[in-house]
């Protein structure tokens, strides 16, 4: 469970985040929506103490997550994983090594065990073979994939997906969304989608947050944001500009 | 009036952030290192990396400076018919000053722009914030191998371009001059004080800190994506020179 209260967060003297409190329950995935520049991989950011806000707190599970020294971190962020807007694969390394590395630095599993669960799930996400290739010789589409095994391999309990589906093709984007939805449904994971793909996200999301220019302006399940009065909520739900 | 008082006031809080930040992060290093608390493999990647990558580039400088400080002495030494003294005379200068400092020198553009780089694309390509969402500290598993790889390397290659500016020294000398390399080395043994060689390797050891420390210092403060990458490679190579010069002058007054 994640509840973050009260953030507010400055880039020099823009307010990027003002005053944002919501909260991810167990088991639910929640789509975090909204244009550009809204603040939204900010938040989740934060959400994942990689960033530091003005004010506000952070819970995760319980832990004061902005009050935890960096081996406490550490530990905590050991129970989640995150996929990346830019992928942020690491480049020196091959797809097996980039995959591997949660549980290498674990240092829990052997190194069999490793190879075989890495193995598993290049299969599972459709990229079976590419072991041995470095992150330069995939595609956009294959790069999010690999990242996605990445940011799954050591079955954390809580996901962030920071737009698991940018710049790719309508195909390998539903494949994306369904390794999403397979996630929710066979591990019960808790995660927080960042996405401009209302149509891939709307039947595998419990909840919607909408944000615009670091407030949260609406917050509800499917029904809720179709049913909303508010014009804003409405045209970026169904994709209408005012022209 | 108040417009000038700005800019002095923005400037200073600017090199006092920095300066600020490169000291807690020596510290950090350094702390880091005498406990040991790096990553292997990162640290022998990086030992390769810098020690054997840079290996041609610094035989190449040492042979050229060595050459030079003959050419230079070569002059005088021709003038008063003190051949005897010619190894003496290149081999002071090239230990106690143009070696350590052309290596210095080369190091910060080869292999400090070279990491500040590197760091400043992992920043700006999240990996950093992906290695610490992976619950790995970025200062022991990036920067502290980084940091030993290039303060080790620059010491062994400065011992390296040392002995190798001496023979480079030597071959110039016969060529040009007709000394013969027992007499050069002669005047070396003779006259060169193993103090001459160690204050050179105190100078490699200081620019060795300044390069890592700056260049990591740079590169994980960069923000703003390709520019921002050119910008801090740009302000990392300019701050390694300025410090090589700084510890230069203070390291040769200290141990004048």
């Amino acid at each position: 469970m994640i509840e973050v209260a009260g953030i507010t967060k400055l880039h020099g003297r823009e307010v990027v985040l003002d005053d944002v409190s919501l909260t991810v329950g167990a088991g639910t995935q929640l789509a975090l929506i909204g244009p550009g520049g809204a603040g939204k991989s900010l938040l989740i950011k934060i959400m994942a103490a990689l960033v530091r806000p003005e004010r506000g707190t952070v819970h995760v599970n319980g832990e004061d997550m902005l009050a935890l020294n960096d081996v406490e971190l550490a530990r905590a962020r050991a129970s989640m994983g995150m996929l990346f807007q830019n992928y942020a694969l690491f480049d020196f390394m091959t797809v097996e090594e980039n995959i591997a590395f949660p549980l290498r630095q674990a240092g829990k599993l052997g190194e069999g065990e490793i190879t075989e669960r890495v193995a598993e799930l290049l299969h599972q996400v459709d990229l079976p073979g590419i072991q041995k290739q470095y992150p330069r010789e995939l595609s956009g589409g294959m790069k999010k994939r690999v990242t996605f095994a990445r940011a799954v391999i050591h079955e954390p309990p809580l996901l962030f997906y920071d737009d698991p589906t940018a710049g790719l093709d309508p195909v390998t984007s539903s494949k994306i969304f369904i390794l999403l939805d397979r996630m929710k449904r066979e591990r019960g994971v808790t995660s927080v989608v960042i996405t401009h793909d209302i149509l891939g996200v709307r039947d595998i999301c419990d909840e919607f947050v909408l944000l615009n220019h670091g407030r949260v302006v609406f917050r509800g399940t499917r029904d809720e944001i179709e049913s909303s009065e508010v014009r804003f909520v409405q045209q970026f739900w169904r994709g209408e500009s005012d022209e | 009036m108040s417009a000038l008082l700005h800019v002095v006031g923005t400037v200073f809080l600017a090199v006092a952030e920095t300066v600020g930040a490169l000291t807690v992060l020596v510290f950090q290093l350094a702390w880091g290192t005498l406990r040991l608390q790096m990553d292997p493999m990162e640290a022998w990647r990086n030992l390769y990396k810098v020690g054997v990558k840079s290996f041609p580039i610094v035989v190449v400088t040492a042979i050229l400076v060595g050459a030079i400080m003959v050419i230079q002495t070569g002059q005088l030494v021709a003038e008063f018919d003190a051949f005897g003294l010619l190894g003496w005379g290149a081999g002071f200068a090239t230990l106690r000053e143009v070696g350590p400092v052309m290596i210095g020198l080369m190091f910060s553009g080869r292999v400090g722009a070279n990491n500040t780089a590197e760091l400043g694309t992992m920043k700006v390509t999240e990996q950093v914030d992906a290695l610490r969402a992976l619950s790995i500290d970025p200062l022991p598993y990036l920067l502290v191998p980084r940091f030993v790889a290039i303060v080790s390397m620059m010491v062994l290659l400065t011992i390296v371009g040392d002995l190798t500016a001496l023979a480079g020294g030597a071959l110039t000398a016969k060529v040009l001059l007709g000394v013969e390399p027992a007499l050069f080395y002669h005047s070396i043994d003779e006259y060169l004080k193993l103090g001459d060689f160690l204050n050179g390797l105190a100078k490699a050891l200081f620019f060795g800190v300044a390069i890592a420390t700056v260049s990591c210092h740079y590169g994980m403060s960069t923000e703003g994506g390709a520019v921002g990458v050119g910008r801090s490679v740009n302000n990392s190579v300019v701050a390694s020179a300025v410090s090589i010069f700084l510890f230069d002058y203070v390291i040769t007054y200290v141990l004048k």
